[in-house]
């Protein structure tokens, strides 16, 4: 076996003649995580489903750890973990009751099954509420209950829609943390969001969707480069007369841009910090502030949709 | 290319889930609890009906079953007649959309099942939990006729009350598959549930009355012999048929008692006449085989409607998509 495990060539999904996902093809590698990232409504969820084998695929053909998810749902559903949008369980059994049943309809024996619900829990620190209704339970809980799934199956790629949409912060770091556990058991994570900084802070690769096409794709500094015009963005703050011709004298910037009262922002090639210290001190002016942007996936995103026109779906 | 994998995969876990969740849920004990009391006052005002008439009858155990009492003028046969599908349609009414509103349908399958184990699953469950009470309602019912009644069913009368208990199941079975692929097309199971209780209504009341009216639209009116009124009455049988509920009440009416040697024997006798065969000896019981023979057709037809129903809500749920 390869170290491919996710291959989608040219999945198209038609919905009543409208493409819902049109021609998308990525890769998925071992022990990665993999981000799918765009508006709601873009696509996303239906790519989902289809290398689940959940939905039908109009054209085009996926492999999923080897097999069809077309012809070989089971096989592929064996080996591959879902955290549905906003999941769902049945609120009046425990937690412990609501796995047992999904470890029934997996086929482990009773032994296992035991042993493996015990370990699942204790991993997402639910242990201790696991005999309670699942319907008593906060939406980070649920959240933490359907990872506690995916680690009880074994599975060898984990796919989680929009797993930290509606969490608090201090939920959404927890998962995070989880996810990052996933990926270092060996499990390939692809994983879907609205939501980009919290993304970033996991993602190895991202596949930008954009009405159903994927916009762009490749690691967040690659993307950085492609849209942000590759080199380096500085921002200064700092007052004085006439500092934005100034700091466009200074070697290897290529723009100045305002982007506030006594503050702009350089576009480089270089890491241009110390010399435009010195021009500002040189103009006489007061510097503040000086500091150099990763780029960020909200950047990237706003500017390419910004940049392409694009309308977000609400 | 066949698909990989049996369909029967994961079915007995949905069954043993499903099953659990019906026989301790809330609703299955208000429904059983309704049919119980009712039943067992049917057939107590039944049972002083029979002790007041003590003419010489050799099937006087079946009586529990179909004797109307005079004030409450409800056999335990017609009652079921009415409210098994109530109960049938009280527990399938949202079996499928209610795993939609809770979410909790595609992560169910995401695991390695198909979608068939689902709904063989939901169907069998919920039929077993139907057969599990009409079970004991049938063995109380049986108890109660020994205590009061105070002699032993025959061999022959314990038959045709088995034939009637397996006839009320598959009965459950048609509106199960029915309240089932509502569930399957209607989101919202309150819109599954007045759609179902609607056609159920339809069904018990509206159609026995229009359906005479509609028949003779199509069948002749001129009634100038014996043929004639039986054709007339024959068609009016076709379209009474339409509805579950006739095909219940003709296998009862059939099978609980042997005098009965013709569908037609009832609407006849309405009409103050009776049926007299060539070379049979009138109100003579007809053996238990015949009986059954009368009405195999309409037990037939009871199972292939379960099954067409059930098939369609399969094709329905299968093309449906899992997302909402």
């Amino acid at each position: 076996m390869n170290d491919v495990v996710i291959d989608a060539q040219g999945l198209t999904k038609l919905y009543n003649g409208a493409r819902a996902v049109d021609d998308v093809s990525f890769t998925v590698g071992r022990g990665e995580i993999f981000g799918l990232l765009g508006p709601n409504g873009a696509g996303k969820t239906t790519t989902i489903l289809m290398l689940l084998g959940l939905t039908e695929i109009s054209a085009g053909a996926a492999r999923v750890l080897g097999h069809d998810p077309v012809r070989e749902p089971l096989a592929v559903k064996r080996r591959v973990g879902y955290l549905p949008d906003s999941v769902g369980f049945y609120d009046y059994l425990s937690a412990r009751d609501n796995l047992r049943y999904t470890a029934r309809l997996i086929g482990f024996s009773e032994a296992e099954r035991e042993a493996r619900i015990a370990d699942a829990l204790n991993k997402v620190d639910l242990a201790e509420v696991a005999g309670k209704a699942v319907g008593t339970y906060s939406r980070g809980m649920r959240q933490r209950l359907g990872l506690a799934e995916i680690l009880m199956k074994n599975v060898a790629i984990a796919i989680l829609d929009e797993p930290t949409s509606g969490l608090d912060p201090q939920a959404t770091l927890e998962l995070l943390d989880m996810i990052r556990g996933l990926k270092r058991d060996g499990v390939s994570v692809l994983l879907s969001s609205h939501l980009l900084d919290r993304v970033q802070s996991v993602c190895d690769r991202v596949a930008l969707f954009q009405d159903g096409r994927i916009a762009l794709i490749g690691s967040v500094a690659e993307l950085g480069r492609q849209v942000l015009g590759g080199g380096f963005a500085v921002e200064v703050e700092a007052e004085g007369q006439g500092l934005a011709e100034c700091l466009a004298q200074v070697p290897g910037v290529r723009s100045v841009e305002s982007t506030g009262p006594d503050r702009v922002r350089l576009l480089a090639d270089r890491d241009v910090r110390p010399d435009a210290a010195a021009a500002v001190v040189a103009a006489g002016g007061r510097l503040r502030r000086l500091s150099v942007e990763d780029p960020s996936l909200e950047a990237i995103y706003t500017r390419y949709f910004h940049d392409h026109g694009a309308r977000h779906a609400a | 290319m066949r698909r990989e994998g049996s369909p029967w995969r994961g079915v007995g876990a949905v069954f043993l889930k499903e099953l659990s969740d019906h026989l301790t849920g809330a609703r299955m004990f208000v429904l059983e609890w309704l049919v119980v009391l009712t039943a067992v006052a049917a057939v107590y005002v039944s049972i002083q009906q029979i002790k007041n008439t003590s003419a010489e009858d050799p099937f006087l155990f079946l009586r529990l079953f179909t004797q109307a009492g005079e004030q409450v003028p409800l056999s335990f046969a017609t009652l079921l007649s009415f409210l098994v599908p109530l109960v049938s349609i009280g527990l399938g009414f949202d079996l499928v959309n209610s795993e939609h509103s809770r979410r909790t349908l595609s992560r169910i399958l995401s695991q390695p099942i198909y979608r068939d184990a689902l709904l063989f699953g939901k169907f069998l469950a919920a039929l077993t939990a139907i057969a599990i009470s009409l079970l004991a309602l049938w063995l109380l019912l049986i108890g109660l006729g020994l205590f009061t009644l105070g002699l032993p069913p025959s061999g022959e009368e314990i038959a045709r009350a088995l034939v009637m208990l397996v006839v009320t199941i598959f009965y459950a079975g048609v509106w199960l598959a029915l309240a089932m692929l509502f569930s399957t097309i209607f989101r919202s199971p309150a819109t599954a549930a007045l759609v179902a209780l609607g056609l159920w209504l339809f069904f018990t009341i509206l159609w026995p009355i229009f359906s005479p009216w509609m028949a003779d639209i199509f069948g002749s009116r001129d009634i100038a012999s014996a043929e004639d009124l039986l054709g007339v009455l024959s068609v009016r049988q076709g379209f009474a048929r339409v509805s579950p509920s006739a095909l219940f009440s003709e296998i009862v009416s059939v099978v609980l008692d042997p005098s009965v040697r013709s569908t037609q024997q009832p609407m006849l006798a309405a009409l103050g006449l009776a049926l007299i065969e060539r070379g049979a000896i009138p109100g003579a019981p007809l053996p238990f085989l015949q009986s059954v023979l009368l009405v195999w057709g309409q037990i037939v037809g009871l199972i292939a409607a379960t099954i067409l129903l059930f098939v369609g809500g399969y094709v329905v749920f299968q093309r449906q998509e899992v997302r909402a």
